[in-house]
């Protein structure tokens, strides 16, 4: 590109003839490598651009904005991008989440440029794959999978003077392996792919085909039931997601008292359970800032640069916050608690591993991932979904052998107060939401009485 | 009269970026290359309570170039469009299928297909969305939206409308050059009820499906849908849903409504008959398939009366085109024949890598990806059930039901990674008692393993009862692509189907 991020952001600041205005410029790229049957499939190599710009026409209440995003904007592209921006806020009329742009100067590293990604970064994971598909070769298992690598940088400027860089790089890799009939699941996700130790992850994967080698059938019902962090993550980020202040307000959210507003104050759990976000907390970074390329349930256009600090969610069980743009706040009344990238749990005092909480099961099951997760009820966030790629069974503190698959129907805000040990928070990929949603922090946790309402003869 | 494919998208540098990205593969060696270019604009709006929420433009233009090398695949994708990034993007295409080689298991070669010079196709739709005035479209969501809001019950309404113009040029080495444009839009309203007393919620939404129309679609113009009938008795639904019944869980028979019948038929069919599924490409992600390869022709799927096509030709079905990502011509086939599987939807390395299992020389047209920076992979036809010629209408079914429920309209859905054991709600279900409807009732959900369920399908509705249902977001393939597919479905009768009571299974 022979325009620079920067230069399209001062360049559309100039042109635009609206009253505010602010520009996002997204640089990303990224690698893959994808495999199937012991042997690689497909693989791609991506760079996108992606420029939005945001046109607020107006003063005072009457304040409207139009957002028009376009990629591979070239040097004469700007003007009538910044113009369809314009037009767009005219036509809209005034917005309803109309507030000042956030005032503000520019950052440091604004001037940086954006940094890139290559197949480079599978220089160690590529060689240790063909390993691991020799050794499943000459073992009889077959592997699956997935390595990516990202980086995305986002650079933010707006009429009020905010200048604003954030760098996300974001890997991950999954891989599902399949023996006789067990199938079995790893996966993490990390900023840098080096950290990701594919032969240790292949050994796990082994561990659990062979615990999958003993079969043992066992009917639907409710179980003692170990979730590594992993499913918790599958279920509290829906539990987060589902946090915007705007439903609650409106009484159409588990998080509202219908025709009362929100349960803000209430305890949602009697355990000392903390759901947080943090923008910085270690290995699972993310922008500190509001970045919103539109308006919606959950984000206003006008809050871009708006600071995102840490926020508990639920503080020792009590609801504390929802997600809120600076709108939402004055309508319910409580702060602007912008969204996070990333999501926590954490529950004070406990800790441990997953093996550790297994250690106290007389018996009963422990998953490995959680599938296909949608709402059945959304009053009391019942949701529905599948165990996946192993469920163990555990008897005196020790797996014994690989029972079926299961459907379950299961409130993440009900587990919170029903579960009965916790182990430690570490990072967690969730098997559902990682691909969208990849940085969060769970604890293990084990359930007495997990609803497992069908048996799937998936395997 | 096809419409024209929008001049600013012919106006792009087309061909001499594809001369100068297949020439630099042919140059390096590839045997196959096929190049790409494609622009997705795209735009979303949203109100809440007849105000506007979010709105959002979009324009996606990006060029790809797939190569075959060796045997390997290679594929890279950017965005600049001058020839020499384009020459660039091909290396790049060559060195990623040289660093695949080695860990690659099978030399790739693909099912012939003959060459489409030059054609061009456009779908069928009489106003491009993307030529009216944002403002009237505003205004027309804000006059739905207050038609419902005015409604007697109704708290709050939420409207939606996404609209898609898809232009896509593809070249290939073997002399195929195909110019298309798809148009789509999926207009919603979602209306709620709060029972402040009881401390509770409802939501009833429209039927209306995603299609590839035009903004007629939107106003009602073309009669597809009778907009202010479906406004009108939203309110009325809800309230009457507020006052229904819990439903007693146990096995029942139930008309489903080709509106909730849909998304059974993708999940349960159109994934379970993806030939990448099956042969395990998707064991990592999707998820794989019961209805293995060597069960075709065998595979008893359901009843003497599944009848389930795929096709990419249906008028207005979301996954119709004229050619695929591999320059393959739009087709349509029979999968469920007579109850048994006889087919799959395949992409031309599969097609000519089991050419043998499944009888054919030749793709039926299903590599597609959801982007200029993705690569192709095998997505959904139009996955269809065909109506029987003389079958009764709905109200035909559900008198042959002394106890059961009638449901309408999609609503929750999941389904496990083999596409065996299923669970989906609705919009709404009545009950039905001695083959006559009585009101609704709340909190079921219908669950099933799909050959059981497919199996207990006594009849299906005749050709009155066809309605296209679909979705903009079939998920599939890592990095992660959204493709759109529609499916018909007459209404069809099932027998004793396993119903549960979601009150029940929260613990309430």
């Amino acid at each position: 590109m022979t325009i620079t991020p920067q230069e399209i952001v001062e360049r559309c600041l100039e042109l635009s003839r609206a009253d505010g205005t602010l520009v996002l410029v997204e640089e990303s790229s990224s690698a893959n490598l994808r495999w199937a049957n012991n042997g690689l499939t497909t693989n791609g190599l991506m760079r996108e651009r992606s420029v939005t710009v945001v046109a607020t026409v107006g003063a005072g209440t009457g304040v409207a904005a139009g957002v028009v995003g376009r990629s591979a904007v070239g040097p004469d592209d700007l003007e009538p991008l910044v113009r369809a921006a314009e037009r767009a806020a005219r036509d809209n009329g005034p917005a309803e989440d109309a507030q000042p742009l956030v005032p503000g100067a520019a950052a440091a590293d604004f001037a940086d440029p954006p940094t890139e990604t290559s197949p480079s970064v599978f220089g160690a994971a590529a060689p240790a794959l063909g390993d691991a598909f020799g050794r499943a070769e000459a073992d009889g298992r077959l592997l699956y999978g997935y390595v990516e690598h990202e980086v995305r940088t986002t650079y933010l400027g707006s009429s009020t003077g905010l200048r604003l860089r954030h760098e996300q790089p974001a890997g991950s890799f999954g891989m599902t392996g399949k023996s006789g009939g067990a199938s079995a699941w790893v996966g993490r996700a990390a900023r840098d792919l080096a950290d990701v130790d594919v032969t240790a992850l292949d050994a796990e994967l082994t561990q659990r085909l062979r615990w999958g080698s003993r079969t043992v059938e066992v009917p639907a019902g409710r179980y003692d039931t170990v979730l590594p962090p992993t499913c918790v993550a599958d279920l509290m980020i829906f539990a987060y997601w589902s946090m915007g202040a705007r439903d609650a307000h409106d009484g159409r959210s588990p998080y509202s008292r219908p025709g009362q507003g929100t349960r803000v104050g209430e305890t949602l759990s009697t355990r000392p359970v903390t759901l947080w976000s943090d923008p910085g907390a270690p290995g699972i970074e993310c922008a500190p800032f509001v970045l919103a390329r539109s308006s919606d349930d959950v984000q206003s256009v006008f809050d871009n640069g708006l600071p995102a600090g840490r926020t508990e969610w639920l503080r020792d069980g009590r609801l504390d916050a929802l997600i809120q743009t600076r709108h939402t706040a004055g309508l319910t009344d409580l702060a602007a608690t912008p969204v996070v990238g990333n999501v926590g749990l954490t529950v004070d005092g406990a800790q441990g591993t997953t093996q550790d909480l297994v250690a106290g099961v007389e018996r009963g099951l422990l998953l490995t991932s959680l599938w296909y997760i949608r709402p059945v009820d959304p009053m009391t966030m019942l949701l529905t979904g599948l165990t996946r790629d192993g469920v163990y069974l555990v008897e005196h503190g020790e797996v014994v052998g690989a029972v079926t698959n299961f459907r379950f129907n299961e409130s993440p805000l009900s587990l919170l107060d029903r579960f009965t040990a916790a182990g430690a928070t570490a990072p967690a990929y969730s098997r559902e939401w990682g691909e969208y949603f990849p940085r969060a922090a769970m604890p293990p946790l084990r359930v007495p009485d997990f609803n497992m309402s069908t048996v799937s003869q998936a395997s | 009269m096809p419409q024209d494919i929008d001049e600013a998208f012919l106006a792009l540098p087309l061909r001499p970026l594809a001369d100068a990205a297949l020439q630099r593969a042919r140059d390096l060696g590839a045997e196959h290359a096929a190049f790409r270019l494609e622009r997705i604009r795209s735009q979303h709006l949203t109100l809440r309570d007849a105000r506007l929420e979010g709105s959002s433009d979009g324009e996606v233009v990006g060029l790809s170039v797939r190569v075959l090398h060796q045997g390997t695949w290679g594929f890279a994708a950017g965005v600049e469009l001058t020839a020499e990034a384009a020459a660039r993007v091909a290396e790049e295409a060559v060195a990623l299928a040289g660093i695949a080689r080695p860990l690659a298991r099978t030399r790739v070669e693909l099912a012939d297909e003959p060459v489409h010079a030059d054609v061009t196709w456009v779908s069928e739709y009489a106003v491009n969305p993307f030529e009216v005035p944002d403002a009237d479209k505003v205004a027309l969501l804000a006059d739905y939206s207050a038609r419902v809001l005015g409604q007697d019950a109704v708290e709050h309404v939420s409207a939606r409308l996404s609209q898609v113009l898809e232009c896509t040029f593809y070249a290939d080495t073997a002399g195929t050059v195909t110019t298309q444009q798809r148009v789509r839009l999926e207009p919603e309203l979602e209306a709620v009820a709060v029972d402040a007393e009881a401390g509770t919620f409802e939501t009833m939404r429209t039927l209306a499906a995603p299609v590839a129309r035009g903004w007629e679609y939107v106003t009602g113009e073309d009669g597809t849908v009778g907009w202010a009938a479906s406004l009108d008795e939203l309110g009325p639904l809800l309230a009457e849903r507020l006052a229904a019944p819990s439903f007693e869980a146990g096995r029942y028979d139930l008309v489903i409504d080709p509106t909730n019948l849909w998304l059974t038929i993708h999940e349960s069919v159109g994934h379970a008959t993806e030939l990448d599924r099956a042969l395990g490409y998707e064991a990592n992600y999707a998820g794989t398939s019961f209805a293995t390869l060597d069960r075709l022709g065998t595979l008893e799927y359901g009843s003497g009366v599944m009848h389930v096509t795929g096709d990419r030709t249906t008028p207005h079905g979301l996954a119709s085109v004229g050619y695929d990502h591999e320059g393959v011509a739009a087709q349509s086939w029979d999968i469920v024949r007579d109850g048994v599987l006889v087919g799959y939807q395949l992409d031309r390395a599969m097609a000519h890598a089991n050419a043998d299992a499944l009888g054919v020389t030749r793709s039926n047209g299903c590599a597609f990806a959801d982007s200029p920076g993705h690569v192709p992979v095998q997505r959904m036809a139009n996955v269809s059930l065909q109506p029987a010629p003389d079958g009764p209408d709905t109200a035909g079914l559900i008198e042959r039901v002394e106890d059961g429920l009638y449901i309408v309209g999609d609503k929750s859905w999941s389904i496990d990674m083999q596409r065996y054991n299923f669970q989906f709600t609705g919009q709404r279900a009545y009950r039905i008692r001695h083959g006559r409807l009585e009101g609704q009732v709340k909190d079921f959900a219908y669950q099933a393993t799909t050959t059981d369920f497919w199996g207990s399908m006594e009849a299906v509705g005749g050709p009155a009862t066809y309605v296209l249902g679909g979705t903009f977001f079939c998920g599939k393939a890592e990095p992660g692509q959204a493709a759109p597919v529609s499916h018909g479905a007459p209404s069809a009768l099932f027998r004793g189907i396993s119903v549960l009571n979601t009150a029940e299974e929260g613990g309430r």
